[in-house]
Order: C-alpha cells, then sequence, then structure tokens
C-alpha cells in the first residue's frame, strides 16, 4: 500500500491527480508535438490517420463502451458526415466553418435516429437496427452521387493542403475530444450512462432517465462521429459511398474491442493498433520476402489477418490491451507477489 | 405472372439462407453474420469438388454438400464454443471476425475471378417454361430444394430424436444440460446443419449466376427476412422471405432497380418498430438478449 489517500472530493475526480501523471502527460504532449517535424511523410500520413480514427473511436466507446449501447452503423454515420460536406461543398462551395457545424447537426440529427429504436431494442435487436440504418444511409448516399453524375465520388479542394499542418489541425481535434469525454464522463451524463451500462431497471430506480440518456449517448456519439466523417472527407479530399462499407465498421468495433472496453485509453490504442495493423503486415510480408508473390493479394492477406487477429483478442484476451497493460504493470508492481497484501 | 415466378424464386433463395440463421439463434442464441462467407465457401467447395470428380456430377454434388456440413461442425468446434455464455457483441463480433478471415483466405485460395461450377460439372441452365412465364432450371431446384429442406428440418426437429433435444437446448439450456443433453453436441450440430443449408444455398446461387464475392452480400439481404419472421422460427423464416421478396421485387419493378441492396432492411426497420420480436418469434426474448 502506498502512502497516498485521497481527502478531497476534488481530489477523487481530477483527470490527473499524481505529479508522476502530470510529468508523464507532459512529457507525451511533447513528443506528440514534436513528432511531425520529425517523421517522414509516409509516417506523417499514418499519424494522421490514427488521429483520425482516434476521434470516431473514442465516440464509439463512449456509445458501446460506457453506455453499453451496440452500434453496427458507426460507418453509415461517418458517411453522413463526409456526405454533408461533399454535398455542401459542391451545391453551395461552403467553406470549411460552415461544413464542420453542418456536419454535427446532420449527425446529432442522425444520432436521435438511430437511438429511437434503442428505448424499444436491446443488444442484438438493438445492433441489427443501427446496421440496418447503415445500409439507408450509404444508399442515400450513393444515389446523391449517381443522380448528380459524380458516380466516382466528389472530390473535395481542402483548405489545408500541408500534411504538417494537417497533423496539428486532428492532434486538436483528438485532443478535445478526449478531454470532452473525459469530463463528459466523470459528470452526471457519464455516471448516468455507466449505471444504465450495468443494470437498466436499477439506473432507473436510481432516478435516471433511461430514454433521455441513451439517446444523449447516441446524439453525442454520432456528433462526433459525423465531424470526424467530415475531417476525413477533408483528410482525403475525396468523398464515395464505396470508402464507408461495412468493413469500416467492423474497423472501428475491432478498434474498441482490440483496445479494451470501457477506457478511454483503450480506443486511443485500438485505433493506434488498427491503422497500424496493415502497414504492419506489409513489412512482414516484405522481411518474409512474400510481397512479390501475393502483390496483387495484400487485401485478402490483410482481411485474414486481421480476422484472426481479431478472433485472439476476442477469445483470449476480452479486455484487449488495456487489459494487458493492467496486467503487465499489476505483475511489475507486485513482483515478486503475486496478490496484493491484505 | 413472371413477377410472380421472380417472387418465388427470390423467396425461396431467403428462405434457403435464413433458415440456416434461423437454427443457429433458435438453438444457440448466436447470431452469426459469417453466413454468407459460409454460403460462398460451400459454394467454392463445389468449384473443388467438381473439378476433382470430374465427369461425376452427383458424386462432387454429395461430397461437396458433406463438406459443408463439416465445415460447420469445425466452426464450432474451432471457434464458438469458446463463445458460449459469452456477451451477444462479443459472440456476434467473433462470427463477424470469422467472416472477415473466411473472405481473406477464400481469395488467397482461390482467386477473385468469376467461377462457373455448373459449367464445371458438366450441366448447363436450361430455361423452363412455367405457363406464360420462364424459369432457368436452377431457379426451379432452388424452389424445390427449399421446400424438401424446410420439410426435412420440420420433419428433423418434430419426431426425432436429435431434433427434440435441439429444441430442448434452445429452450432452456441448463435444464437441457441437467437433462443430460450435451449442449456442446447439439450446438455443432446446429453449426453444422445451418452450414449445410448455407452451403446449398451458395451452391445453387452460384450456379446460377456465378461465384463471385456478391453472394456474401446477397447472404446478408437474407438475415432481415429471418428477424421479420421472428428470429427463432422456421414458419416465420418463411413468411419473412416471402415479405422481404414481395417488397422487394415489386419496388425493383416499378420504381427503382437501385433499390434492391436496400429494401429488405427498410422492411427490417419497419418491423423493429412495429413489431420486434418479427411474426412468430417468441417475445421473453427480447429481455433475455
Amino acid at each position: 500500500m502506498s502512502g497516498y489517500f485521497r481527502t478531497r472530493y476534488a481530489e477523487d475526480s481530477a483527470l490527473l491527480d499524481t505529479r508522476p501523471q502530470k510529468i508523464a502527460l507532459a512529457l507525451f504532449s511533447i513528443v506528440l508535438l514534436v513528432y511531425p517535424f520529425l517523421a517522414s511523410v509516409l509516417w506523417l500520413d499514418i499519424a494522421n490517420q490514427i488521429l483520425l480514427s482516434a476521434v470516431g473511436a473514442v465516440a464509439l466507446m463512449l456509445l458501446t463502451g460506457y453506455a453499453g449501447q451496440i452500434s453496427l452503423g458507426h460507418a453509415g454515420l461517418l458517411a453522413a458526415g463526409a456526405f454533408t460536406t461533399g454535398i455542401l461543398f459542391k451545391e453551395a462551395s461552403a467553406p470549411m466553418w460552415i461544413t464542420l457545424p453542418a456536419s454535427a447537426g446532420v449527425g446529432a440529427l442522425l444520432g436521435l435516429v438511430f437511438g429511437l429504436p434503442s428505448l424499444r431494442l436491446r443488444g442484438l435487436y438493438l445492433a441489427v437496427s443501427t446496421l440496418a440504418l447503415h445500409f439507408i444511409v450509404i444508399f442515400a448516399g450513393s444515389e446523391y452521387e449517381t443522380k448528380r453524375g459524380y458516380s466516382t465520388g466528389i472530390v473535395i479542394d481542402s483548405p489545408i493542403q500541408d500534411g504538417r499542418a494537417w497533423y496539428f489541425v486532428l492532434l486538436a481535434a483528438a485532443a478535445l475530444t478526449v478531454l470532452f469525454a473525459l469530463n463528459l464522463l466523470r459528470a452526471r451524463t457519464g455516471r448516468a450512462w455507466r449505471a444504465i451500462h450495468a443494470r437498466e431497471a436499477v439506473a432507473e430506480a436510481l432516478g435516471i432517465s433511461v430514454p433521455r440518456a441513451k439517446l444523449a449517448a447516441f446524439v453525442v456519439s454520432s456528433t462526433l462521429t459525423a465531424l470526424a466523417g467530415s475531417l476525413f472527407a477533408y483528410y482525403r479530399g475525396f468523398v464515395s459511398a464505396e470508402a464507408f462499407s461495412l468493413y469500416l465498421t467492423i474497423q472501428y468495433v475491432a478498434m474498441i474491442i482490440i483496445g479494451g472496453m470501457g477506457s478511454i485509453a483503450g480506443a486511443l490504442a485500438g485505433s493506434a493498433f488498427v491503422v497500424l495493423f496493415p502497414y504492419a503486415i506489409d513489412g512482414g510480408m516484405g522481411a518474409l520476402g512474400l510481397s512479390d508473390r501475393l502483390s496483387s493479394l495484400v487485401f485478402a492477406v490483410n482481411y485474414s489477418a486481421f480476422g484472426v487477429v481479431m478472433i485472439g483478442f476476442l477469445v483470449f484476451e476480452p479486455e484487449g490491451l488495456i487489459g494487458l497493460w493492467r496486467r503487465v504493470r499489476d505483475w511489475l508492481v507486485l513482483w515478486p507477489f503475486k496478490q496484493r497484501p491484505l | 405472372m413472371q413477377i410472380a415466378v421472380n417472387i418465388l424464386v427470390l423467396a425461396s433463395i431467403y428462405a434457403l439462407i435464413c433458415c440456416g440463421y434461423v437454427l443457429i439463434y433458435k438453438v444457440s442464441r448466436v447470431l452469426s453474420l459469417a453466413h454468407g462467407e459460409l454460403m460462398m465457401l460451400g459454394a467454392y467447395g463445389l468449384y473443388a469438388t467438381a473439378s476433382l470428380f470430374a465427369g461425376h456430377p452427383l458424386v462432387a454434388l454429395a461430397a461437396a454438400v458433406a463438406l459443408a456440413a463439416t465445415v460447420g461442425a469445425a466452426v464450432y468446434l474451432a471457434l464458438m464454443w469458446r463463445m458460449t455464455g459469452e456477451s451477444v457483441l462479443a459472440a456476434v463480433l467473433a462470427t463477424i471476425a470469422l467472416g472477415i478471415l473466411l473472405r481473406g483466405a477464400m481469395i488467397l485460395a482461390f482467386g477473385t475471378e468469376t467461377r462457373h461450377p455448373l459449367g464445371q460439372l458438366g450441366w448447363t441452365n436450361a430455361s423452363v417454361a412455367l405457363g406464360t412465364a420462364r424459369i432457368s432450371a436452377v431457379g426451379l431446384a432452388l424452389v424445390l430444394s427449399t421446400a424438401a429442406v424446410y420439410g426435412g428440418l420440420a420433419l428433423f426437429l418434430r419426431s426425432s430424436r436429435w431434433g427434440i433435444r435441439m429444441r430442448a437446448a434452445g429452450q432452456n439450456p441448463l435444464l437441457a444440460a441437467q437433462r443430460g443433453i450435451g449442449l456442446h453436441g447439439i450446438y455443432a450440430l446446429a453449426w453444422a446443419l445451418a452450414t449445410f443449408t448455407a452451403g446449398i444455398a451458395g451452391m445453387l446461387l452460384a450456379c446460377d449466376a456465378g461465384l463471385e464475392s456478391t453472394l456474401v452480400i446477397i447472404g446478408l439481404k437474407a438475415f432481415p427476412a429471418a428477424l421479420v419472421g421472428g428470429l427463432d422460427s422456421l414458419v416465420g423464416a418463411v413468411l419473412g422471405s416471402l415479405v422481404v421478396a414481395t417488397a422487394e421485387v415489386l419496388l425493383i419493378h416499378y420504381v427503382d432497380p437501385l433499390l434492391s441492396d436496400v429494401v429488405p432492411f427498410a422492411v427490417l426497420l419497419a418491423m423493429l418498430v412495429v413489431r420486434p420480436w418479427g411474426f412468430f418469434g417468441s417475445r421473453e426474448e427480447l429481455d433475455r438478449v
């Protein structure tokens, strides 16, 4: 037992409470700020992708990991944000400061629609209804594409061109999302979500309005996701319905599973893992000398390896990377003992 | 008339596919989203056996069907038994991960070009006149085998010893286990049967339109039919397939062919709003999942 005791409620709910944590955060921020000046173009792009998917993964983590509402419609919500941006850009040549709030608004509205079934449905049936909504949103997007003659996709000119500038924009977006999520989780809303996750009937008995909290979870999560979709559209400079397949949803769900359910740090670790994964596979194939023989089938290797890794995490480490880290940390802290002393 | 025939064929496609969803859900309360990939695997199985037993199409068919059932049992014994008793999300995600794995593995093993197992078997897809309408021979085979599969399943579940055990395990696993029913064996059997029917569906569809990755999408589109009918009812699956197929064929014919991918899911959403447990599904289930 260390000699550290919390004596005030403010200490109990502080985001950072010990000095080592503050030092670690400061060091991490310095690394993040210096990184773009040291990284090559490829690694800068990878970092940007990680930051971008971190926004979406944190949003999904709030909904599934904390409020306990299963959603398989994440790609549909990203698509909604991206298409709102694309359509506003094409039809009204709207600048970024209009498209971002508009995407957020569409996301909030869709969140309400996605969330309505959750008032009556639970578990599997909810997952299925969000899946159905995914197909409908994608259909609407591709319908717009074909009707307006952008059958290959909508091209968007981004106001930010430089990779390094993008890095700072996306870093700010991801940091704000994380800060927002952490603050929300320690406030009334987040506590209500956790109560609903644990047991709905008890949450209701405690005086929590279950429908309102569930809808709030959907709306917050979808708004953040649609914002991520809008940023995605600008970052790629291109919106197309094909980019938002069911596989994208699966990737986001994999991020929160692999990272570890019920942890914001897990969502960040998971998004880094999932984004880095194809590059690691590519590198591994190069090292084994297979890349020439299988060059046309790289995506198939990716698919199967991703399936194997996901199954591995589900079966052997359901708590994800965070669970793994906690176990390693406990082992180090307690060594040579196996359990905490009584 | 032609529209009625189209509806019948599409409904039997959906019904044949979604009895797999229903079987697995009814017995083990797991939703398998790898069903489309398992269908495709069955079709590739036929493609492989057709070249192995060239000149003996019936032997090839029998071997492919047996292979599909074995694959189903293997999926349960290798992966899904570990998910027994886990949360709904974990089990569904395991099947999704399995689907991704299978999709990648099939591309690695068989490549991406469209295959034609029917030609490989040495048969052709003739067109049969049916009154004023026409139906392809494979389409007719689809309707007939769907009827046969449902008849066989109904008989099996109603009167055979293993069928009764399966229903018992689905109704109350704990009680069934305490009465001496081996749950793992029952679940493995359910997976084998489901993959067997999925394999038949995949083979017939591949014979009709060629073997390519769109099969997976058809597999996913059949899922709403299962849910509309009620996820744990075989009668419901037939009715749900008819409803979804009718809506789809009519809307494609009269409104917009592009709607094909989205109609089943729109029907599904409407059903979830009005009657989430489907036409014939059992109602308490909603609290159980």
